[in-house]
Order: structure tokens, then C-alpha cells, then sequence
């Protein structure tokens, strides 16, 4: 460290404040109840709910400035701790950690521990009064208190650090194990981070162990000091269950190991670090527990790790919000009536999600009324499904079944829908037809969207009378799943269907992006690319189990078994597209075509290995090329570096940050690598491969 | 079909402490307050199911913003009692939660209910009274009320006019005897056991906890009180230090049929006799109480000597003197207000109702050789309320003194 040893961690916090912080201020007022005087200091930002207080330095100081006039003051018996309304604290201000280096982030570390553990070491007793959301250090702050209350409403409490390439570094890691046992702490720390961010309510806290008691919303607060007091007089007694510091913890150790393995392929060094920490609290003490946090974020504020997740964190909270390019949202028409053209699954899994989340009358079509009517079965048996899981009431089930309605007649269908959407045969002249018919029946305003994977949004409008209210609408499978919707604006399209359209994904709740029209979009073309390298790879000699272990930590799955999940015959006839559309850069296998030919479902059988037949069917070169694992990534990845600077220089998308969300959000790409772009310049492939990088 | 009486009781009454108006609850919502209370209520009476709720019954003189939305439903939503639970509000201005109490009171006898929530809530700091109000001109063109009855001031300095003999030192004296019994109450713990503590936000200072009544000033003398501006008459005699203030605080009190109340293993503080509500000169509204205790007692048969306890409501000093003189009581009788009062404690408009009930009670249980007591306010435009109650641990005749 480049500091004097003698120097306090609080002189070294004061040089690093920042003015750009904004200051969680910690207000202590004395509230006296019978046999109990409580020094409750709460935690405010000034701000409303929508900015919840975070700890930078400052914020930390003042925190213990508060803390160390509670505990000079004799008449105060405890501290308990609580923040503004509807928020305890969101954790650190990322700012701080963002810009601040690794000695900026080791001293907020130190700082932290500093502060909060005057909280559980500084002789009067106290209390994290928890009410309302905590996340990394807000729930950590009322970890090292004696005792903790939860408001049973609060929307969500949890340790998401390893999401951000961070560990609980305040005291969580070391704290958590040591208070519900490792088990439970590696519920916290891993499993929940790495699903999609998993926090838990106030209820599910108090149940798990996290509060020693729970109290409702209408006077949380009062409750929790009264209970303050009663623990204080020593008529409540507050009891724990035992840890278990045998075998559990070596089974909840081999959990996570299991867990950082399938979620993360050992690529996020914060996951690996966090197993470490959990591991290593069994038997350490709090200093040498608190030391390794402190020495762990050091570390992690060093890792590509740390900046790709905070990236990430920022397109899906920022950037997936305000979609790059879109129209003014006042332009946007309402969409009263939705049709369907198509009552196929792809069709039914469209009415499904837009009745849900429109609720407006849905309408299928098809060429006749039995197809039609399986499409609305198939929807009503969903809605049905959600009614049992308790998902939805009786009221609402009756409403959302009774919106969708299938048809023949398109003029019944379809004279009064704002919005059509087709989701019929991946073929260009089938869908112009479609949209001639449609045309024919609804206004001149109604929007005709496609669910087109590929074709070209354009060339399908160019023959209507309104060419401009076409647009490219394409979902990612399983639709009620995938967060992506890449709206595609053909050379027609004008601001209020594009405006529309992102109004009408915004209700949907996807994460909308605008695509020009091209081949295949984003996501696709893309995966079309990286298919093709690895096809290629395959077929000039490398085993398909080198390929399929190349991209651990990258793609959510292996090539072959992405292939498989996404169906051969899509993935062929995608790459055939593409390799119309851009020859020399695309490859369609032959052996993929092989195996389509024979309809086989997935290169791998029901065991897990590859399945014989599929295999037989492979290229057999005559001089085998055979790669490396990191060899085969490497190409790959340069072939993709290329197609993304392909892409920006065609104007596909704004920016790379629109290749990264799509390919997090519609492609499962890892957040901690920042996508694919960010991850590419962090690896030196792009501009080794490009002569320039992304960012 | 034939409808037996049944007793009304009351089980429980609890309050907020009261705050001055900008004071300790500048940052606290109305609807809150109330919420608190009938939790409250809720918590100290386990035994009774949530579900057995008929009627939450909330008074608010000003029913806009935080004091609007049908406040007594949705309180009883936002406190967590089931859906089931209807609720409505009520405004009689500074009677509405004795009204609450009297109308719910009603339908128990009647055998609509079983058991109701009553209470009220007014939170002057953020509603002061009039507000949005839009008084119809035929009040001025027709004269059909003098326009002082909408300054509750100037009608208390009317009343100053009725009973000339009552001094600006007799309302001061009065003012004092109220502080200083109100401190001794506290002292005495006789207050703090009906008071719900709120968490107050401020957002200069922090979340604290109101445990007690803000208005209170135990240290007023005559002499502090003596140079204090008249600001409704000139050389008048009312003054803030003789009438209550601009407060904001909430009541709430459980009431139930008796044999339901025996059935649930609720407590019974007290036994309804009767009440009545009686209309008197708008712009001397402070004379009220005389015609409704008057009445209220004809209804019970009864006569102001059978009458051991009092709890008047201290709108204005003046007002409860009017009310002593009338029935030949003295003004430092020891059988009225014994823990002080609203201009001490403070008068939160309509919540103040129940306030009165939960002190009567604790005159009750402390004065067992008590059979009746009643709680009596004056209300704005001109009317009084009083509710007559029994004492259930009155002891039979053989106390002291004669009874009925």
C-alpha cells in the first residue's frame, strides 16, 4: 500500500472523499423508552425512494461520526440503526469503486470494516432495524449489529456482490456463515447472485435467519424499538439456532463449488473468491475474516471482472431502459387490440404474452377455425397453469382468458387492432402475402410488426400502401423468458410505428433495442457468425468436445449443445441466410446439413454423450486440423470481434453497448464478462483481430 | 321478530400522543396516526379475532388528502385488518370520534354489530380547520348564523359575554390547574399506559419516537399566562394559554356488545348509558355541553348529582367554567378532568372523543365507589355531545354517597 503506516484509516478516507459522492447523511436522535435509551441513528440521502443512500467514504465517516457520539454519550444504553423511508441502503456507491483504483478500494474496505464493526465491537448493544431494502453493505451495516429487526415487506434483502464481480466485503462473508451457518450463506453470497440476481423479502429474511425478528409495515419502526427495549430489560431473550461447523459446512462448500462451476465455468474470480471466504470463516476469527474481505476486494478491484460487471450493471439498469435511438414516446399510438397472424406455437406463446401484459382483446387466426381454436387452447391451458401456481386469481384468469379469441374471418379479426403481428412461414413471399391480406382490413394506421428472424423488414414492406407502418418485432425463444425484443426499422418505417413499437415492447416488459434492417439483426447474425467458426473448426478435424468445453465462462452452454437447445434446422437455415447475405464470412456445414437431412433433434443423446448416429454423420477431412480448446476460442472470437465491427461500421446497432445488452439479455452471454464487446478488448482480440477496440 | 336490548362497552381506547401543528409529527401522515392506533388496539386485545370486526368506524373534520379516501375503510385496509372488515368516516368536528363512538355504539345495541372500531384523527398542522371550506352566502345574506360561529375563538369570547362572571383570572387559574394536573398524571403514569408510540420522520433530523403529549407546558403560572394577546376581541380574555392549541393526533377505541365482549375474554372499562347530541347558537358554541348533558340525562333517568366523574373537553377554558357554573360544580372540583386536559394535552379536532372515554375509564377503574361518570364536548356550529357511561367495577351501595 502506498499509504504511512501510522496513518489512520480515517485520515486515509478523508483524502479520498470525493465531491461527486452524494452523502448518506446519519442523523442520531435519542429515543428514550422505559429502562432503555436508544441511539437511533438513521441513514438519509435527502432523496426520495427512487435513490436509495449508498456508502461512499463520505457517507461512511458520517456514519462514524454518528455512532461515535452514540456510544460517548453515557445516556444512551444502545445504538440501533435504520434508514429513510422504504430503504435501509443499497450498498456501496459504486462510484467509489468504479474510478477509485485498488487502493481506493482497499481503504473503502477498511473503512467499512472500521465503521460498522464499532456497530458490534463498540460496547453498547445494538440493532439493525431493517426497513426496507438492504443490499451488500446495507444489509451488511445491520449484520454487524447484536440484533437485527426486518420489516416484513421489504421488497428485497440480499449479498449480490458476486453479480458485480465483488464479495461481501463489509463483513458479509465472514459474518453471514458465522450467524444462519454456510449453507445458508452460500444461498446468499452465490446462488442467489449468480440466479439472475435473487434477493429475498423482509418474511423470507426473518425465516432464513437474517433477523431475529419481524415486524409489519404499518409500524415497523415502533415495534422494532419497543422490542429494542424489551431485549435491553432483559425481557426478551433472543435465541439463535447453533451453527454447524462439521460436516454441513463442507457440504455447503462442495455445493458452491458445484454451483460456481455450472453457473460461472470457474470464469468470475469473485465467485471463486466468495467459495474461498465461506470456506475459510469456519475457523477464522473476525479480524483474520475481515482482513481476507479486505484483501478479496483489493484483489477483485484489479480483475477485467469488476469494470466488465459494472458495465453490465449499468446496461440493464440504464441503458435496457432508455433503448438507443428510439423515437419520442409521445408519438407512440395506443394499441387497444392486438392480432395474430398464426395460431401456431410461436403464435400462441405471442397471444399468451400479450394478453398478460396488455390486457387488450388478442385475436389468432389461421386458415381455419381448428387451428385457431388449438392456438386459444393452448393459451387458455397456460393461463390455467398460472391459476393453479397461484400466479394469477380466479378474476384475473377469467379476464385474460376471455381477451384472447381466434378467427378466421380476418376482417372480424382484424378491422379494429391497432397492432398485427405475423408470426407465420420464415418465408418472404408467405409473409408478404399475409401482410396484402391484412392490409386490406385494418386502418391505415394499424401497425403490421413481424416476428421475422431474418428477413428483410424492407423488402416485406415494399409492396403495401403503407410501407411505413411496418416493423421488425422479433423475440427470443422462450418468449415469456428472454428479456430481448430487437425492434427492426425497415427504410419505410416511420417514427410512430417505431415509436409504437417500443411503447408496445416496453409493456411487454423486454428489453427493446433498435436494430437497422439487416441480416439476421443482432443476436442471430452473431450466433450465426460464432456457429460458423465453430462448424468450420469441427469440420476441418477438431473433436466436438474440444469445441464444446472452449467457451466456458462466456456462452451460456457449449456451441453444440446451444445448437441443440436452439434446433438444428433453425440454426442451418439461419446460417443459410446469413451465408447468402455475406458469402465469404459465413459457413453452412455440411454436416450440420447431414444431420438436419436426417432430422436428428441434438448432437448429444440422452446420456449426455454425443450421440453415435450424429457423429457418423460428421466431415471426416482428409488432413485433419486438430485445435486447442483456447486455439478454437481464440479464432472464434476473432471471427466475432470482426462481424461486431462489421456490424457498428454497417450501422446495425447505435453502439457496442447494444451488441453487449442484446447478447446478455437475448443470448445469455455472461454479465461478468460484459457481453461479448467489452470481454473482446479486455482479451486483446479485438484489436488484434480488428486493429481497434470497441470501447 | 323481537330485538332484546343489549349492553354496549367499552373494551379499550388507545391514542396517539398528541402533537403541536409543524411539531413532532410535521412529517407524519394522518392516515398513519390512526393506522397505529388500531393496531394497536388489535395487539392489546389478542383474544379478539380480526375477523369479528364489523364496523371501523374514523373521524376527520377535514376529509381531503391523507384525511380523505374514505379514511376508516382504508385505514382498516393499511392496519392489516381483513378485507372483510368494512369501514367508513364520520365528521362531527370536534366530536367525530365520540360520534364514531356513539354511532357504532348504536348499531351493537341494535344487533348490527358486535364489535367496531371507533375513533378519529386530525391532523391540524397539515389540515387546519377551514380549510377548502366554501361557506354557503346564505349564512351572511339571511343571517342565519353569525359569522363568528366559524372563528371558535370569537364564540368562546361570546361565551365570556353569557357568564360575565366568569373572569379572565378564573380562565387563567383554570389554564393552570390543567397543566399542572396533567404533569402530575404523567407522573403518575396514568396516561402513558393508553398511548401508542409513532415513529416520527424528519428529514433534517431523523427517524424518532413520539412518546408523549407536545403540547404540554407544566410550567405555566398565572403570571406567564397573564400577558398573553386576546387575538379574537381586543382586550378579550381568550388566549392560547387558556384554549387549546392547533394539535395533530389520533384515538381509537374497541367497543362491543357485552355478552360478546364476556365471550371473547375482552375487558369491559365501561358500560354505555346513554348519549345526545344537542344544537345550541352557532357563534356560541361553547354552551353545548349544558342542553346535551341535560338531555342526556333525562334519558337516563338520572340527575347531575349522580354524577362522580367528569371528562370535559377543554376547548377553551371558558367553556368547561359555563359548563361547572351551570351545574353548580366548582371550578377546581376533584371529580372533573382529574388528569387534565386538552389545554394541556392538546385537541386534535375530532379524535379528541375518545381521548375523554380512555381518561374516564381510568377514573373508573381507579374510583370503584363510582357508578356513573359521563364525557361531554362542545363541537363547532354550534352543538354539544355528552355520553353518559357505567362504571362496571362499581361496588354496589354500600360506598359512600347515595346511588341509583
Amino acid at each position: 500500500m502506498s499509504t504511512t503506516p501510522d496513518s489512520s484509516i480515517f485520515e486515509r478516507a478523508k483524502a479520498i472523499v470525493s465531491d461527486a459522492e452524494r452523502v448518506t447523511q446519519a442523523h442520531l436522535r435519542t429515543v428514550s423508552l422505559p429502562g432503555a435509551t436508544i441511539g437511533l441513528i438513521t441513514l438519509d440521502n435527502g432523496e426520495d425512494h427512487t435513490k436509495p443512500n449508498t456508502f461512499g467514504p463520505a457517507s461512511l465517516l458520517a456514519l462514524d461520526e454518528a455512532i461515535d457520539a452514540a456510544l460517548a454519550d453515557e445516556a444512551i444504553d444502545a445504538i440501533a440503526v435504520t434508514g429513510k423511508p422504504f430503504i435501509l441502503a443499497a450498498g456501496a456507491d459504486l462510484t467509489s469503486i468504479q474510478g477509485g483504483g485498488p487502493d481506493a478500494v482497499r481503504t473503502v474496505a477498511e473503512l467499512g470494516h472500521a465503521v460498522f464493526r464499532k456497530l458490534g465491537e463498540g460496547g453498547k448493544p445494538s440493532f439493525g432495524l431493517v426497513n426496507g431494502l438492504a443490499l451488500g453493505g446495507g444489509l451488511e451495516v445491520a449484520l454487524h449489529c447484536t440484533y437485527r429487526t426486518v420489516m416484513d415487506s421489504a421488497p428485497a434483502l440480499g449479498l449480490p456482490e458476486v453479480m458485480l464481480g465483488l464479495v461481501p466485503g463489509w463483513g458479509g462473508a465472514w459474518l453471514v456463515p458465522n450467524l444462519v451457518g454456510a449453507d445458508k450463506a452460500v444461498t446468499l453470497i452465490l446462488e442467489n447472485p449468480l440466479n439472475q440476481g435473487k434477493t429475498l423479502g423482509g418474511q423470507a429474511a426473518y425465516d432464513f435467519g437474517l433477523a431475529d425478528a419481524v415486524f409489519g409495515g404499518a409500524d415497523f419502526l415502533e415495534q422494532s424499538l419497543l422490542w429494542a427495549a424489551s431485549v435491553l430489560r432483559g425481557e426478551t431473550v433472543v435465541e439463535r439456532p447453533e451453527v454447524d461447523r462439521g460436516e454441513a459446512w463442507d457440504a455447503a462448500i462442495k455445493r458452491a463449488e458445484g454451483i460456481v462451476a455450472a453457473k460461472t465455468g470457474g470464469a468470475s474470480p469473485a465467485a471463486a473468491k466468495a467459495v474461498e471466504l465461506i470456506a475459510a470463516a469456519r475457523d477464522s476469527d473476525r479480524d483474520a475474516g475481515f482482513a481476507a474481505e479486505d484483501d478479496a476486494l483489493e484483489a477483485m478491484s484489479q480483475t477485467a471482472e469488476l469494470l466488465a460487471s459494472l458495465y453490465s450493471f449499468d446496461l440493464v439498469q440504464k441503458r435496457a431502459k432508455r433503448p438507443a435511438g428510439a423515437p419520442d414516446r409521445s408519438l407512440a399510438r395506443p394499441v387497444t387490440k392486438v392480432g395474430i397472424v398464426g395460431a401456431g406455437l410461436m403464435a400462441s406463446q405471442l397471444a399468451l404474452l400479450f394478453v398478460r401484459r396488455l390486457e387488450v382483446p388478442v385475436v389468432l387466426t389461421d386458415l381455419d377455425q381448428e387451428r385457431a381454436d388449438k392456438g386459444v387452447a393452448y393459451v387458455h391451458a397456460e393461463i390455467d397453469k398460472l391459476l393453479a401456481k397461484g400466479r394469477i386469481n380466479q378474476d384475473k384468469a377469467n379476464r385474460h382468458k376471455a381477451l384472447v379469441s381466434g378467427e378466421t374471418d380476418k376482417q372480424v379479426a382484424f378491422g379494429d387492432a391497432d397492432f398485427v403481428i405475423e408470426a407465420v412461414f420464415e418465408e418472404m413471399s408467405v409473409k408478404k402475402t399475409v401482410f396484402a391480406d391484412v392490409e386490406k382490413v385494418v386502418s391505415a394506421e394499424c401497425v403490421l410488426a413481424t416476428n421475422t428472424s431474418s428477413l428483410s423488414i424492407t423488402e416485406m414492406a415494399a409492396d403495401l400502401e403503407h410501407p411505413e407502418r411496418v416493423v421488425g418485432f422479433h423475440f427470443f425463444n422462450p418468449v415469456a423468458v428472454m428479456p430481448l425484443l430487437e425492434i427492426v426499422k425497415g427504410d419505410a418505417t416511420d417514427d410512430a410505428t417505431l415509436a409504437t413499437a417500443f411503447a408496445t415492447g416496453k409493456a411487454l416488459k423486454k428489453t427493446s433495442i433498435l436494430v437497422k434492417d439487416s441480416p439476421s439483426f443482432i443476436v442471430n447474425r452473431l450466433l450465426g457468425r460464432f456457429m460458423s467458426e465453430v462448424g468450420r473448426i469441427v469440420d476441418e478435424g477438431t473433436p466436438v468436445s474440444v469445441a464444446d468445453n472452449a467457451f466456458a465462462g462466456i456462452a451460456p452452454m457449449p456451441p453444440f449443445v446451444l445448437l441443440s437447445l436452439v434446433g438444428p434446422a433453425i440454426a442451418l437455415h439461419n446460417n443459410e441466410t446469413l451465408k447468402g447475405a455475406f458469402p465469404d464470412r459465413f459457413y453452412v456445414s455440411p454436416a450440420l446439413e447431414r444431420i438436419v437431412e436426417a432430422r436428428k433433434p441434438a448432437y448429444y443423446g440422452p446420456d449426455g454423450n454425443l450421440d453415435p448416429e450424429v457423429e457418423a454423420m460428421l466431415e471426416e477431412p482428409a488432413s485433419p486440423v486438430v485445435l486447442t480448446a483456447e486455439e478454437v476460442r481464440e479464432k472464434t472470437l476473432a471471427g466475432l470481434a470482426e462481424e461486431a465491427r462489421l456490424m457498428l461500421d454497417e450501422g446495425v446497432v447505435a453502439a457496442p453497448q447494444d451488441i453487449d445488452l442484446a447478447m446478455i439479455t437475448g443470448a445469455g452471454f455472461s454479465f461478468w464478462n460484459g457481453g461479448l464487446t467489452f470481454m473482446l478488448d479486455v482479451s486483446g482480440i479485438s484489436e488484434k483481430a480488428t486493429g481497434k477496440r470497441f470501447h | 321478530m323481537s330485538r332484546p336490548q343489549r349492553e354496549v362497552v367499552f373494551v379499550d381506547g388507545v391514542r396517539t400522543p398528541f402533537g403541536k401543528a409543524k411539531g413532532q409529527y410535521a412529517e407524519t401522515r394522518a392516515d398513519d396516526l390512526v393506522i397505529k392506533c388500531i393496531r394497536e388496539l388489535m395487539r392489546r386485545n389478542p383474544s379478539l379475532p380480526p375477523e369479528r370486526v364489523d364496523e371501523v368506524a374514523v373521524a376527520a373534520t377535514t376529509q381531503i388528502g391523507d384525511q380523505g379516501l374514505t379514511i376508516g375503510r382504508t385505514a382498516a385496509l393499511l392496519a392489516g385488518l381483513p378485507q372483510s372488515v368494512p369501514g367508513y368516516s364520520i365528521d362531527r368536528m370536534c366530536a367525530g370520534a365520540m360520534t364514531a363512538v356513539t354511532n357504532t355504539a348504536s348499531g351493537i345495541a341494535f344487533g348490527a354489530y358486535d364489535v367496531a372500531i371507533a375513533g378519529g384523527v386530525e391532523h391540524m398542522g397539515r389540515h387546519p380547520m377551514g380549510e377548502g371550506v366554501d361557506p354557503n352566502p346564505r349564512i351572511l345574506s339571511e343571517r342565519i348564523v353569525n359569522p363568528d360561529a366559524l372563528v371558535m375563538g370569537k364564540t368562546a369570547e361570546n361565551l365570556h359575554d353569557r357568564y360575565p362572571t366568569i373572569t379572565k383570572q378564573r380562565v387563567d387559574e383554570y389554564a393552570v390547574r390543567s397543566q399542572q394536573k396533567t404533569q402530575a398524571a404523567y407522573d403518575a403514569g396514568k396516561i402513558q399506559p393508553d398511548l401508542v408510540p409513532v415513529a416520527t420522520r424528519s428529514a433534517e433530523a431523523g427517524w424518532g419516537l413520539a412518546t408523549t403529549d407536545e403540547p404540554m407546558r407544566p410550567g405555566t403560572t398565572i403570571e406567564s399566562l397573564a400577558g398573553l394577546k386576546t387575538p379574537f376581541r381586543s382586550h378579550g380574555n381568550v388566549t392560547a394559554g387558556n384554549a387549546a392549541g392547533i394539535n395533530d393526533g389520533a384515538t381509537a377505541a374497541l367497543l362491543a356488545d357485552e355478552e360478546t365482549a364476556r365471550e371473547l375474554g375482552l375487558p369491559v372499562k365501561m358500560r354505555l348509558v346513554t348519549y345526545s347530541f344537542v344544537g345550541v347558537e352557532p357563534e356560541v358554541m361553547g354552551a353545548g355541553p349544558i342542553p346535551a348533558t341535560e338531555k342526556a340525562l333525562k334519558l337516563a333517568g338520572l340527575t347531575i348529582d349522580d354524577i362522580e366523574a367528569f371528562e370535559v373537553n377543554e376547548a377553551f377554558a371558558v367553556q368547561v367554567l359555563a359548563f361547572l357554573e351551570h351545574f353548580g360544580i366548582a371550578d377546581d372540583d376533584a371529580r372533573v378532568n382529574p388528569y387534565g386536559g386538552a389545554i394541556a394535552m392538546g385537541h386534535p379536532l375530532a379524535s379528541s372523543g375518545v381521548r375523554l372515554m380512555n381518561q374516564l375509564a381510568r377514573q373508573f377503574e381507579e374510583r370503584p365507589e363510582v357508578r356513573y361518570g359521563l364525557t361531554t364536548m362542545c363541537i363547532g356550529i354550534g352543538m354539544g355531545g355528552t355520553v353518559i357511561w357505567e362504571n362496571p367495577h362499581w361496588q354496589g351501595s354500600t360506598n359512600e354517597g347515595d346511588s341509583k
